[in-house]
């Protein structure tokens, strides 16, 4: 599927493995592009970690997506684009959790510019995010019932 | 609703309501202000009135077929909609596209950072009163669109920058058009600012207007020219470049204001520099020469050889009833679009369809700063933001 980096994985990587192991699940380089997986409940830490770092200086989130694995498990996976202006650098976090317990920390604390993006997510596919200050719909209208981005939810709708 | 202590005693904030039917809300924006007399104390954006779900359909299309659903949605940039799909799906596939095609398509998406620029201005400035400015920005976007229409028979929802390269050959005459519009063009932006840059009234209507620093636009994760008037020369043409930006001589315009009127010059600059951009698109096109790569089974051949030869025959009619299947994986593609980064990210589990299709709209993103921008501002001021912002419903919602 996609090439596991060898030991000479990109120097981001290899600055969160300093900092902690634990944090670098795994790291894939595919197509120019470096994603290190991080276990979820080390995600805020993380995430703290790489814009603080003056070393990663990782200042922008550009973007957050989730893909629905089902029925792969864990079945929701997420994915954060970094970027950063003063190092010219990308790279992106991923780090997946379950269907029956589809929770993650939000990331506001870190990068406010996260609100809307994980309002979209819990949205369309029903992903809380702990510490997220204002979690509610925000393209679907307030009463819609469902999350229809997940594979399970019919392209044409439910009525 | 909340309270507020005036001299007098207590009153209550009023809520207005403006939107999603409004004309200053550039589409279907609603805006809930709470205001204190002629001030906002808190605005909420409510979005989604042109949510149409075009990512979820994309995953019942083949990765072909939803280029023509990628047009719409920053309607007002439909190839640099497309440019990033196709980008993003060439990136899994591992394709190279030729260097006439790049040249070809950063051309194109150049006249349609102008024409998006331009659409800009004159509501924009329409919003502010100066109506004149709208027409005649409308004109030279006119010239813009007979162009679009003359390459690639469309002038809007033009699909013309497809997966390896480019729909169709370039049209017989159309350096001579081209040439038109750019020697034409640089008067205009002439007197467009003419009419409104040391305008009294402009530069008491922007000037000190919708101020966020620098560190608070990152933080909001906000790009394009909005953070370029804050000082940060953030242009991914430039820091990460693609379709062979590299290879072009421009200047990426900032400013240190970072209000409304500092949006406006950085626009203003950016149209000049896209009709440099395109002058030496122009110079490097060729004649002649390839405008998609060859890779059989994924880019379509030819129509002539696909009606005289078998194997092409059988390349096509495999494409366009199963298509093709990139390996599994995943790969993002960013591009600078007119209202700030762009990104696509697709997601293939090997088959046909993609599994996830994302678009990163830059409208949907900056809007969140909105709320930051107009506090404590007149209602007045809240239309500059909205406008200032530029934002296209169509990217907000998808």
């Amino acid at each position: 599927m996609t090439q596991l980096a060898n030991a000479n994985a990109s120097a981001v990587a290899e600055q969160l493995r300093s900092w902690n192991a634990q944090a670098v699940a795994q790291v894939i380089e595919y197509r120019g592009e470096t994603t290190i997986v991080v276990p979820p409940e080390l995600l805020l830490a993380t995430a703290k970690q790489c814009k603080e770092n003056p070393a990663l200086n990782f200042n922008l989130l550009s973007d957050t997506t989730c893909v629905d694995r089902f029925p792969v498990e864990p079945r929701f996976e997420l994915n954060y684009s970094l970027v950063s202006i003063p190092r010219r650098d990308r790279v992106r976090l991923r780090t997946s959790v379950s269907a029956q317990h589809p929770v993650v920390d939000s990331l506001m604390p870190v990068w406010p510019g996260a609100n809307w993006l994980e309002r979209e997510i819990f949205d369309l596919f029903g992903i809380r995010f702990e510490g997220h200050t204002d979690l509610r719909r925000i393209l679907l209208p307030e009463g819609f019932e469902g999350f229809p981005l997940r594979r399970d939810f019919p392209t044409e709708g439910k009525r | 609703m909340a309270t507020v202590e005036t001299a007098v005693g207590t009153t209550k904030a009023m809520v207005l309501n403006m939107g999603p039917q409004h004309p200053s809300t550039h589409g279907v924006l609603r805006v809930m202000l709470e205001l204190d007399g002629e001030n906002v104390v808190k605005a909420v954006p409510d979005i989604g009135y042109l949510h149409t779900g075009i990512e979820k359909s994309c995953e019942d299309k083949t990765y072909s077929q939803s280029i023509t659903l990628t047009d719409r949605i920053d309607y007002l940039n439909p190839l640099g909609n497309n440019l990033v799909y196709c980008l993003a799906v060439e990136k899994l596939l591992g394709l190279e596209v030729p260097k006439r095609a790049q040249y070809i398509r950063v051309m194109m998406v150049e006249l349609q950072r102008i024409s998006s620029h331009l659409v800009w201005l004159g509501t924009h400035a329409i919003d502010m009163g100066a109506m004149s400015v709208l027409l005649y920005c409308f004109r030279e976007r006119e010239e813009i669109l007979k162009i679009f229409e003359r390459f690639t028979g469309q002038r809007m929802m033009t699909s013309y920058i497809r997966i390896g390269g480019v729909a169709l050959q370039p049209p017989a005459g159309w350096r001579d058009q081209v040439k038109r519009f750019l020697d034409m063009m640089p008067a205009r932006i002439d007197e467009y600012e003419a009419l409104l840059t040391e305008n009294r009234i402009w530069q008491g209507r922007l000037k000190g207007v919708g101020y966020l620093s620098a560190e608070t636009l990152i933080s909001l994760s906000t790009t394009g020219p909005g953070l370029r008037a804050a000082g940060v020369p953030f242009d991914n043409r430039k820091m990460f470049p693609y379709s062979s930006y590299e290879e072009f001589d421009f200047n990426v315009p900032t400013r240190t204001e970072s209000d409304c009127y500092a949006r406006y010059l950085v626009r203003v600059a950016e149209m000049r520099e896209s009709l440099k951009i395109i002058r030496q698109a122009m110079d490097k096109i060729t004649d002649d020469g390839a405008i998609k790569t060859e890779a059989p089974g994924i880019v379509p051949p030819e129509r002539e050889k696909m009606k005289t030869e078998m194997e092409a025959l059988i390349y096509h009619f495999k494409i366009f009833t199963e298509g093709f299947s990139p390996p599994p994986g995943e790969a993002f593609a960013v591009v600078e679009s007119p209202r700030g980064e762009l990104g696509c990210f697709v997601a293939s589990n090997g088959s046909p369809k993609p599994l996830r299709v994302h678009f990163r709209a830059p409208s949907f993103i900056n809007l969140q700063a909105l709320p930051f921008m107009v506090q404590g501002q007149l209602i007045a001021d809240t239309v500059a933001c909205i406008g200032t912002i530029d934002i296209v419903l169509g990217e907000v919602d998808r």
